[in-house]
């Protein structure tokens, strides 16, 4: 069974870069533009981890991560938010609406990895 | 000689003493030697309480109803003790206020109510009446009594002829010794030396009298105490005089005898005149409150041993018991312990009337009659003083024979005692608005009117036209029936009340009337200025800064000289003159005639006027003069030194705190103002990092890739490398943008304007634009005019602006069919261009949103690659530039038929 990401931005260079990253790990990648899309997709199957752009239409990041939150069924779904903002009182709101981890973009693409393998368990060499 | 000549001579004689007394004791006081600056003097004047009635009747009361006398003496010895603070207070608002009557203490409490003054004077002559007569009848009954026992071929067949009427020259004698003591002079503070010595010498003669007979009975006619008390015990009809058996009610008419005789020591128009007007030290209260309630002991003590040796002695016999204390020493033969023992009488009785008609005279005049005739009559000049001197003699005169009147018509069929207390009842009426008045400054003038004329309708009815029944002036039916017929009515069991005796009864209810209606009368009522003024004054009276309270009141103009002649005018001339220059000597004041006086000035003037004429009157006269505003409620505010101080600062407090909280107002909006541009300018600081963000983020993360992934095929390669490179031109031109917009918004961008022609700047823009719509396989269409449009304008920005809405239009094209058309567009003062697109068209949520900074309309991800990547502050800056040129932009569309945006400048000459 293959490792379900879901990549969620809005910027399509960034979405492009964040695949290219994902697939070469050997996971499975989905990515859509904006909130509602994002729970679609959640609701449609349900992935590994999100990696959530918090600046994006129809619903921003955290409502998306709330909304995963709320369902019970969603528990193991890991979520890691993506914002250009970097001041601390959001990478706090984030995490407090349920987010496991927060990346500042620009990130470094290896540590994004590390912190993705990290996350659901992967040995890294 | 006989007795009925020597009787009367004896007692014009004595009179005459007096009257060299009061005489000597005026010149004492002239020459500043004053006789009655003395705590006894102070306390026989109070001893005025005890009139004929006392002298006679109490003995004649003790003799029917054994110690049903005592509430009479027992009600002032209570009260006294009370006396250092009550009387205190009262003395003391009566020196402050200038107060010289009852009817002035409550007009002047009411805010000068000239109302209330007329009523309370009229309800005292009313009320007093009774007494007055009382006091004529004992005078010639003993006169009538001592000549008809001492001169035996005398026959006594009772009062004949008016000319051989003992009474009336009773009262035509008091009368103009009344008039001798009390009206040789207009005094402004209504004292009477000479009177009162004369009344405290005549309070030494009636009890050395009364205790005179009193041994004479008990140890000349009997053999002391021990003797006369043993016979009484044996007679089983006196025995029961010494229980509460023989009073007529019981304890309860006994406690309400005891309540109003209280009321009565205070109230009652002498009684205040020597308590207070006359008062000369305040500090005399503290030996009058012992020695006043002694000397009512005094008296007290023989009045049931000469009541039981009449019982004894002239059991059987008939006589009237009035009358033992002279009867009994004719009985034992003593002809001139008899004599003695009448001019006792004759002093409880004169010093009474003298001074309760003087005390009236004054508040008739001053209350009644003045406030009328001044009313009717302003304008007259002369000079008044002795004109009111003629007017008081004259009530005095009117007030005795008025006394007699009463007497003849109905005192005949009454006890002293009953009679009495009729007058009792009706000044307890005063006690509500004086008591309650000057405690509680909340009591207002329609208050203590309402309280005192129900109470006086209640006595009237219950007692006054009650006694007019019994006397047969009245139909008797009024009494069993009530008044037409109805029962509830009925005087004497009001309300079907039936449980008291006929005093009680009244008492009960004309209190519960006067004062239920004060009270809530009170607590439903506005008091105006004036009142709450002299409410303040009265309740306050002891705190600093209350007295003189009163020079604020007057703040009109009126010249030293008018306000002069005023006062000249009601206490002649001379004295005035003396009164002023001694107020502006003690003031280390200068004014001629011609000066405006100064508000106290004023306020001195109408408290000398007070005391002339009445408080009410004298605000009425000094107004006459005063021109302008009186009082108006701004200059309330500012009375009554302390307390409008404390107003006052609490004013300016409330007024500094609305000031401050105004301020602190103030300051929170523009800290929220501030903190609102702070939030502005963090979002758009949060706004442009994130912006400037995205690209950086496309940038390092495909380096990162290239870098490791070094086998990368060549075609990724390349497209990686593309993205990175439109990244950093998206980068550059963000930083541009956001450059240009700051310096815009700050102001700092320079313009540089000139004449252009719109189409040729077009034309520009299309040429610089052209390798795009190539590109991209999108028609360009332009129908240029052949005139140039001119206008003013700086030709870089509006290319900038041209350059900008084309770019976007060919971005949202569709590749192949994309159409662009640029149209002229021109109103009467304005001309422009419009941009329209055949692309997906705007949603219209997003319409007003276009020109917001970094907004920017999402397109298909797959879309746009090959067109530079959007920055989000186009528009916002072709917005600008367009307003900077006075121009509007402005965006039409629907959602699948594509957008048309236009801008329109001012023609030429309307540019900046």
């Amino acid at each position: 069974m293959s490792i379900e990401i879901l990549i969620v931005d809005d910027a399509p260079n960034i979405v492009l870069s964040l695949e290219f990253l994902m697939k070469k790990e050997g996971f499975s990648v989905r990515s859509v533009g904006d909130g509602e899309a994002a729970l679609q997709a959640v609701e449609e199957k349900k992935p590994h981890l999100v990696l959530l752009d918090v600046m994006i239409p129809k619903k921003n990041g955290y409502e998306v991560c709330e909304a995963i939150r709320a369902d019970p069924a969603n528990r193991e779904v890991k979520i890691i938010m993506l914002t250009a903002k970097g001041r601390e009182v959001e990478q706090e709101k984030g995490l407090a609406l349920g987010a496991d981890d927060y990346v500042t973009k620009p990130f470094a693409t290896r540590e994004l990895v590390l912190k993705v393998r990290d996350m659901l368990g992967l040995k890294s060499d | 000689m006989g007795w009925q000549w020597i009787v009367p001579i004896v007692s014009v004689l004595y009179l005459g003493l007096l009257f060299a007394v009061a005489y000597h004791a005026d010149r004492r006081a002239s020459a500043g030697r004053s006789l009655v600056n003395n705590p006894t003097i102070y306390t026989l004047s109070i001893a005025v309480y005890c009139t004929s009635w006392t002298y006679y009747g109490s003995v004649g009361r003790a003799a029917e109803t054994g110690i049903g006398f005592l509430p009479i003496f027992l009600g002032p010895t209570l009260i006294a003790a009370i006396w250092w603070f009550l009387l205190g207070k009262i003395i003391a608002i009566s020196k402050v206020n200038h107060i010289t009557s009852i009817a002035d203490f409550i007009s002047s409490r009411y805010g000068k109510s000239p109302l209330l003054g007329g009523l309370v004077t009229l309800f005292v002559v009313i009320g007093i009446m009774p007494y007055i007569a009382l006091q004529l009848k004992a005078v010639a009954v003993s006169l009538d009594v001592l000549v008809h026992h001492l001169d035996q071929e005398l026959s006594w067949d009772g009062p004949a002829a008016p000319w051989s009427d003992t009474a009336l020259y009773v009262a035509m004698i008091l009368a103009l010794f009344s008039i001798l003591f009390g009206t040789r002079h207009l005094d402004a503070s209504e004292r009477h030396e000479g009177m009162v010595t004369a009344i405290a010498f005549e309070s030494l003669v009636k009890l050395g009298a009364f205790l005179f007979v009193g041994l004479f009975v008990t140890y000349g006619l009997f053999d002391g105490f021990g003797d006369l008390f043993r016979r009484t015990l044996a007679d089983p009809q006196l025995r029961r005089l010494m229980t509460f058996e023989a009073m007529p009610g019981g304890y309860v008419s006994w406690f309400s005898m005891t309540l109003l005789a209280m009321m009565a020591v205070m109230f009652l128009p002498r009684q205040f005149q020597v308590l207070v007007v006359e008062n000369v030290n305040p500090a005399h209260i503290r030996q009058a409150s012992w020695l006043f309630p002694l000397y009512l002991l005094a008296f007290n003590l023989f009045v049931l041993p000469i009541a039981l040796a009449g019982r004894l002695i002239f059991a059987g016999q008939g006589m009237d018991p009035d009358t033992y204390v002279l009867t009994l020493p004719i009985h034992g033969d003593q002809v001139w312990l008899a004599l003695f023992v009448y001019l006792g009488g004759l002093s409880a009785a004169t010093s009474m009337v003298i001074v309760e008609v003087i005390a009236m005279s004054t508040m008739v005049s001053n209350d009644l009659i003045l406030p009328l005739l001044l009313r009717f009559r302003s304008a007259f000049r002369e000079d008044l003083s002795g004109m009111i001197l003629t007017l008081r003699r004259g009530i005095i005169v009117v007030l005795m024979l008025l006394g007699y009147l009463y007497f003849r018509l109905l005192g005949e069929s009454h006890t002293l005692v009953s009679i009495g207390i009729i007058s009792f009842a009706a000044v307890a009426q005063f006690a509500p608005p004086i008591l309650i008045g000057i405690y509680w400054q909340g009591v207002s003038r329609r208050a203590a009117l309402a309280g005192l004329v129900a109470g006086f309708a209640v006595w009237t009815h219950t007692l006054l036209l009650a006694s007019f029944a019994k006397s047969g002036w009245i139909a008797e039916s009024f009494l069993t029936h009530g008044p037409w017929g109805m029962a509830w009515l009925k005087p004497q069991a009001l309300f079907g009340l039936t449980v008291f005796d006929p005093i009680t009864h009244s008492v009960f209810w004309s209190m519960l009337a006067n004062t239920g209606l004060l009270v809530l009368v009170s607590l439903f009522d506005r008091q105006n200025a004036v009142e709450q003024i002299q409410a303040l004054n009265f309740v306050n009276v002891f705190e600093k800064g209350a007295r003189g309270g009163n020079e604020y009141l007057w703040s009109g103009f009126v010249s030293v000289g008018d306000l002069k002649k005023l006062l000249a005018r009601f206490i002649g001339p001379i004295q005035a003159e003396l009164d002023f220059a001694n107020y502006l000597q003690h003031r280390l004041l200068k004014l001629d005639e011609m000066a405006q006086a100064p508000a106290h000035l004023v306020a001195f003037a109408e408290k000398r006027l007070t005391g002339a004429i009445g408080s009410a009157s004298a605000r009425v006269m000094v107004s006459s003069v005063v021109k302008g505003e009186e009082l108006d409620l701004h200059g309330v505010m500012r009375i009554l030194d302390e307390t409008s101080q404390v107003i006052e600062y609490s004013q300016r407090l409330e007024l500094k705190s609305r000031q401050l909280e105004a301020a602190t107002r103030q300051l929170q909006e523009a800290n929220e103002r501030l903190q609102e541009l702070d939030r502005l300018k963090d979002e758009f600081i949060s706004t442009v990092s994130h912006e400037l963000r995205t690209p950086l983020t496309s940038i390092r993360a495909f380096s990162e890739i290239l870098r490791d992934n070094e086998e990368m095929e060549a075609g990724d390669r390349r497209r990686f490398t593309e993205i990175i490179i439109k990244e950093a031109e998206r980068l550059t031109r963000l930083v541009n943008q956001i450059l240009d917009l700051a310096r815009i918004e700050s102001g700092k961008m320079e313009w540089h304007v000139s004449r252009v022609d719109l189409v040729e700047l077009m034309r520009d823009a299309m040429d610089a634009i052209l390798q795009l719509f190539q590109n991209k396989s999108v028609r360009l269409i332009f129908h240029s005019p052949e005139q140039p449009v001119m206008l003013l304008a700086d030709r870089d920005k509006i290319i900038q602006v041209m350059i900008n809405l084309l770019s976007n239009a060919v971005k949202f094209c569709e590749s192949g069919i994309g159409v662009v058309e640029v149209q002229m567009r021109a109103t009467p003062e304005e001309v422009g261009m419009a941009v329209v697109d055949n692309g997906p068209g705007i949603p219209e949520e997003d319409l007003e949103k276009v020109f917001e900074k970094f907004h920017q309309v999402h397109q298909a991800r797959d879309e746009g690659r090959d067109v530079p990547l959007g920055t989000g502050l186009g528009l916002t800056i072709c917005q600008r530039i367009i307003e900077r040129h006075q121009g509007r932009i402005w965006v039409e569309s629907r959602l699948g038929q594509g957008a048309t945006f236009t801008f329109l400048l001012p023609r030429d000459g309307k540019s900046a």
